[in-house]
C-alpha cells in the first residue's frame, strides 16, 4: 500500500532549498493541486528571479523562466495566445511586490485568467538577506542592519489587502504554512486558485506567509514561531476577495 | 496580386505583420509609432488575435516573451525611449533563443529627446542594446513598401534562426504614405518542438530559460549562438547598390538618409562626379563584403546618417580603414537635405581626387 | 517629370487631407507618389504642413523643402515658405486669410478667397478642397476628372454626402476666375 507519493507534477530533481525553508512545502501544494485537477499536460508555469528561480527544474509541466518581476506579464502573453492552457506564476516578495509591482497590479486589474502563488518571507533570500518590500518594521536585514526604519525605508506592503481594493480580481487569499492546520488551508486555497482558472473566472492570487531560517538567522522551528508571532499578526490570514463568496457574505 | 493602396509606413507594418501570421501585439503609446498600435487595436479583435495595451514598455516586451515562448508569431513596437525600456526583455528573448519582432520607429535622443525622425539608435540596435553577448537581426526599410516586405522578412528570419529581429525605421518612414502592395504570405511549417504549449503528458517538460549557472555551459551556449550568427552574416546580408558600376566615390546610407542621398547622388552625377550609393538593408548583419569590394575601386566613402555618426564605425571596420570615410550628418530630429549631401560628396571628391 | 508640392496651414484646416487626396490622384494616374505630414503637437492647432511628391520616376527624398508648388492656407505658412519656393514655381494663396501679396516676382502667384468661398457653399471646412481645385487648374499636375474619381477612394463610402461636398468644393476652386 502506498501511503505517501510524490505528486506527478514534481520532477525527481532534488530541491536546492535551505534546511527548514518552506518553498518545498509550497511547491508540493502547487503540484498536488495540478495533479488533482488533472491539468498537468496543459499547465505552464512561470518561474521568478529569487530563491525559486530554479522552480523550472522542479515542476514537471512546461516552464518559462521570467525576468525579475515580469512573471505576470509573461503569463499574460502565454494566456492570451493559449487561453485553454493553465498558466501560473510562482513569485517571491521582491519579485512580485517590489520590482514587479506594476505587472502584478495590472494583471490583477485586467482580471487576467492566471494563478499567482506569492511567497512572502519578508526578505530577499537568493541574494543573501536584504530588506524586502514586506520586511517588518524593525526587522534586521543586511540592508537594514539597525532594523527597518519606517521613516527611511517606508512601511511593508500588504499585497493582499492592496490588490483586494481593485474591482477586477476574482480571488485573493492569504495563507501560511507554519503548521499542519495552516498547510491544509493553504492547500485548499491553492487548489481553488487553479480551479478558478480552469473555470475561466480570472485572476487568483494566493499569498503564502513563509519563512527563511537562513537569512532570518534562526533555526527552522524558531522561524516558524516567528511566523506565528510576528508575521501573521502583521499579515492576517484569510480571504481578502472572493467574487464567488460575495453573494453569501451580503 | 493585391491592389496598390496608399498607406502610412506604420500601418503597412501592422497589416504586413497580420498577413505574416502575427496574431499577438503588445504595445504602449509613444510618438511617432502610435499608428501601429491603433491599427492593431482595430484589426486584432476582428480576426481573433490579441491587442493589449500594456502598463509599460517593460511589460509589453515581457508579454512578447510569453507568446514567443509558446512559438507563436508576436510583435511589439515603440520609439526610441520606449525601446530602451524594452532592452531587458530583448536580452532575455535573445538569451532564451526565441523568435519575435520588435519595431523601433526612431526619434531623436538621448533622454526624452524629441519626436522628430532620427537614426541615433543604430548602436543600440546593431550592437546588442541590452546586456550580454547577443545580436538582433536588424532590418532598415527605406520605403513604405519595404516597411511591409521587411516586416514579413523579419518574421521569417526570426523563425529560421530562433532569435529576435528588429525593424529599425524612423519617424519619416512611419508617418509617410506611399503606394504599397501588402504581400500575400504563405504559412510555412516551422519546428516548435522546443516551445511551451503544455506537455500533454506525452513528453518531458520544455523549459524556456536564459539562466545558466555553470559558466562553462553558458560559454558553450554563447559559442553555439555565435556560430548561428556567423551563418547569418554569411547568408542573410541584404543591401541595395545604386549607380555603383563605375563609381569613384561611395555613399553609404540607410532608411530615410538613403532616400535623401539618392537625390544627391543623381545631382552629383549631373555635375560630373562619379558617385554611387550602397544602402544596407540589413544593418546586422552589416554588408561588410559589399563595402570591402567597393573599397577596392572607390577613392572614398561618405556615411550619411541622422545621428552623430554611428554606422560610420561599421563602414570603417568593413573596409579595414583602407579608404577615407567622411561623415555627413544631422541629428536631434533634423533631416539632412539633398543639398547638404551633395556638398559633402563634392568635398569628398575634391579632397580625394 | 517630378512635382514637389507643399501644403501648409493651421492644424484643423485639412492640410493633410488635401495632401492625401492629391496623392491618391497621382496614384490613380499611375504616378510615383509620396505623402509626408508634419507630426506632433502642431497637429492640434499649430501650423501643419504636408509634402506631396508626384513623379514619373521613383521618389527619392519624400521631404519637400523647396516646393515647385506651395499652397499657403495661412499667413505664417506664406511667410515661412515663400522664400523656399523654387524660381518659376507657383504659389496658391487663400486670400481670405492672407492679406498680403506674394513678394517674389520670379514665380507665379494665384489668389483665391478659399475660406470665404467654402463658407458660401455651406461647407466652411472645405477651403482645403477649393485650394486644391485651384492648384489643379493652374498646374495641371493631375487631370481634374481623375481627381474627382480618386476622391471616391479617399472619402469613406459611408460618407457619400461628404464626397459630394468635397467634389463640389474642388470644382468651385477649379472654376474660380479671379
Amino acid at each position: 500500500m502506498v501511503v505517501f507519493e510524490k505528486p506527478k507534477s514534481l520532477t525527481d530533481t532534488p530541491l536546492h532549498y535551505c534546511p527548514g525553508c518552506t518553498h518545498g512545502i509550497i511547491h508540493r501544494l502547487v503540484a498536488e493541486a495540478i495533479d488533482e485537477l488533472g491539468i498537468e499536460g496543459k499547465t505552464i508555469g512561470v518561474a521568478p528571479v529569487g530563491c525559486a528561480v530554479m522552480a523550472y527544474d522542479y515542476f514537471a509541466c512546461d516552464m518559462v523562466e521570467a525576468a525579475h518581476g515580469r512573471a505576470p506579464a509573461v503569463a499574460t502573453g502565454l494566456k492570451r495566445c493559449m487561453p485553454e492552457n493553465i498558466i501560473f506564476t510562482y513569485q517571491g516578495d521582491g519579485d512580485l511586490a517590489s520590482i514587479g509591482m506594476a505587472e502584478t497590479v495590472h494583471a490583477a486589474t485586467r482580471n487576467e485568467n492566471i494563478t499567482i502563488i506569492f511567497v512572502n518571507n519578508a526578505i530577499y533570500g537568493m541574494t543573501g538577506g536584504q530588506m524586502a518590500p514586506t520586511s517588518l518594521p524593525g526587522q534586521v536585514t543586511q540592508t537594514s542592519p539597525y532594523g527597518r526604519d519606517v521613516s527611511v525605508a517606508g512601511y511593508p506592503i500588504k499585497v493582499s489587502e492592496m490588490l483586494s481594493t481593485l474591482d477586477a480580481p476574482q480571488y485573493i487569499e492569504r495563507v501560511a504554512v507554519n503548521n499542519v492546520k495552516n498547510v491544509k488551508n493553504a492547500k485548499k486555497a491553492i487548489l481553488k486558485a487553479f480551479k478558478n482558472q480552469v473555470e475561466g473566472k480570472g485572476f487568483s492570487l494566493i499569498e503564502v506567509v513563509s519563512s527563511c531560517p537562513t537569512n532570518w538567522g534562526m533555526s527552522p522551528s524558531q522561524a516558524l514561531q516567528w511566523v506565528e508571532e510576528k508575521m501573521i499578526p502583521y499579515y492576517p490570514l484569510g480571504v481578502y476577495k472572493d467574487k464567488d463568496a460575495k453573494g453569501k457574505e451580503d | 496580386m493585391s491592389e496598390k493602396v496608399l498607406m502610412k509606413g506604420n500601418e503597412a507594418i501592422a497589416e504586413a505583420a497580420i498577413k505574416a501570421g502575427c496574431m499577438h501585439y503588445f504595445g504602449y503609446p509613444i510618438t511617432p509609432q502610435t499608428e501601429i498600435a491603433a491599427y492593431m487595436a482595430k484589426r486584432m479583435p476582428k480576426i481573433g488575435g490579441t491587442f493589449l495595451q500594456a502598463e509599460s514598455e517593460v511589460s509589453a516586451i515581457n508579454m512578447v516573451y510569453g507568446v514567443a515562448s509558446a512559438g507563436y508569431r508576436v510583435m511589439t513596437s515603440s520609439s526610441s525611449p520606449g525601446v530602451s525600456l524594452k532592452q531587458e526583455g530583448i536580452s532575455y528573448i535573445a538569451g532564451a533563443d526565441l523568435p519575435a519582432l520588435i519595431v523601433n520607429v526612431q526619434r531623436g535622443g538621448p533622454g526624452l529627446g524629441g519626436i522628430q525622425p532620427s537614426q541615433s539608435d543604430y548602436f543600440q540596435a546593431t550592437k546588442g542594446g541590452g546586456h550580454g553577448d547577443y545580436h538582433l537581426i536588424v532590418l532598415a526599410p527605406a520605403s513604405v513598401q519595404e516597411m511591409a516586405d521587411l516586416t514579413v522578412k523579419a518574421f521569417d528570419l526570426a523563425d529560421k534562426y530562433r532569435m529576435p529581429a528588429m525593424l529599425l525605421a524612423d519617424g519619416t518612414m512611419g508617418q509617410m504614405m506611399e503606394p504599397v502592395e501588402i504581400p500575400e504570405v504563405e504559412a510555412r511549417a516551422v519546428d516548435h518542438s522546443w516551445a511551451v504549449r503544455g506537455t500533454n503528458c506525452e513528453r518531458e517538460h520544455n523549459i524556456v530559460n536564459s539562466l545558466y549557472l555553470k559558466p562553462e555551459i553558458l560559454e558553450q551556449t554563447n559559442f553555439e549562438r555565435f556560430e548561428r550568427y556567423r551563418q547569418i552574416e554569411e547568408n542573410e546580408c541584404m543591401y541595395e547598390s545604386f549607380m555603383m558600376e563605375d563609381a569613384e566615390y561611395c555613399v553609404v546610407a540607410f532608411g530615410i538618409a538613403a532616400r535623401v542621398s539618392k537625390n544627391a547622388v543623381v545631382a552629383a552625377r549631373k555635375a560630373g562626379i562619379k558617385v554611387g550609393l550602397i544602402r544596407p538593408i540589413t544593418l546586422w548583419p552589416f554588408p561588410k563584403k559589399a563595402l570591402a569590394k567597393a573599397a577596392q575601386k572607390v577613392k572614398g566613402f561618405l556615411s550619411v546618417e541622422l545621428s552623430m555618426g554611428q554606422m560610420i564605425e561599421d563602414v570603417r571596420l568593413a573596409i579595414d580603414c583602407k579608404k577615407p570615410v567622411q561623415l555627413c550628418n544631422r541629428t536631434g530630429g533634423m533631416i539632412v537635405t539633398p543639398e547638404e549631401v551633395l556638398s559633402s560628396i563634392e568635398k569628398l571628391a575634391k579632397e580625394n581626387a | 517629370m517630378t512635382t514637389q508640392i507643399l501644403i501648409a496651414g493651421f492644424g484643423g484646416q485639412g492640410v493633410l487631407f488635401a495632401g492625401k487626396c492629391l496623392a491618391y490622384e497621382g496614384l490613380f494616374e499611375n504616378k510615383q507618389v509620396s505623402w509626408l505630414p508634419s507630426y506632433g503637437p502642431e497637429m492640434r492647432g499649430g501650423t501643419a504642413n504636408c509634402s506631396v511628391i508626384l513623379s514619373d520616376d521613383p521618389v527619392g527624398s519624400p521631404i519637400v523643402s523647396n516646393p515647385d508648388v506651395l499652397l499657403a492656407m495661412n499667413l505664417p505658412s506664406l511667410d515661412k515658405y515663400e522664400a523656399a519656393t523654387v524660381p518659376g514655381g507657383k504659389i496658391v494663396v487663400d486670400s481670405t486669410l492672407i492679406d498680403r501679396k506674394v513678394e517674389r516676382t520670379d514665380l507665379q502667384a494665384y489668389y483665391i478667397p478659399a475660406t470665404k468661398l467654402a463658407a458660401s457653399l455651406g461647407t466652411p471646412t472645405l477651403a482645403n478642397m477649393i485650394m486644391l481645385g485651384k492648384m489643379i487648374k493652374e498646374t495641371g499636375v493631375v487631370d481634374f476628372d481623375n481627381a474627382t474619381e480618386a476622391m471616391k477612394k479617399v472619402v469613406s463610402a459611408k460618407r457619400a454626402d461628404l464626397l459630394e461636398a468635397n467634389i463640389k468644393a474642388l470644382k468651385t476652386g477649379f472654376d474660380y476666375e479671379g
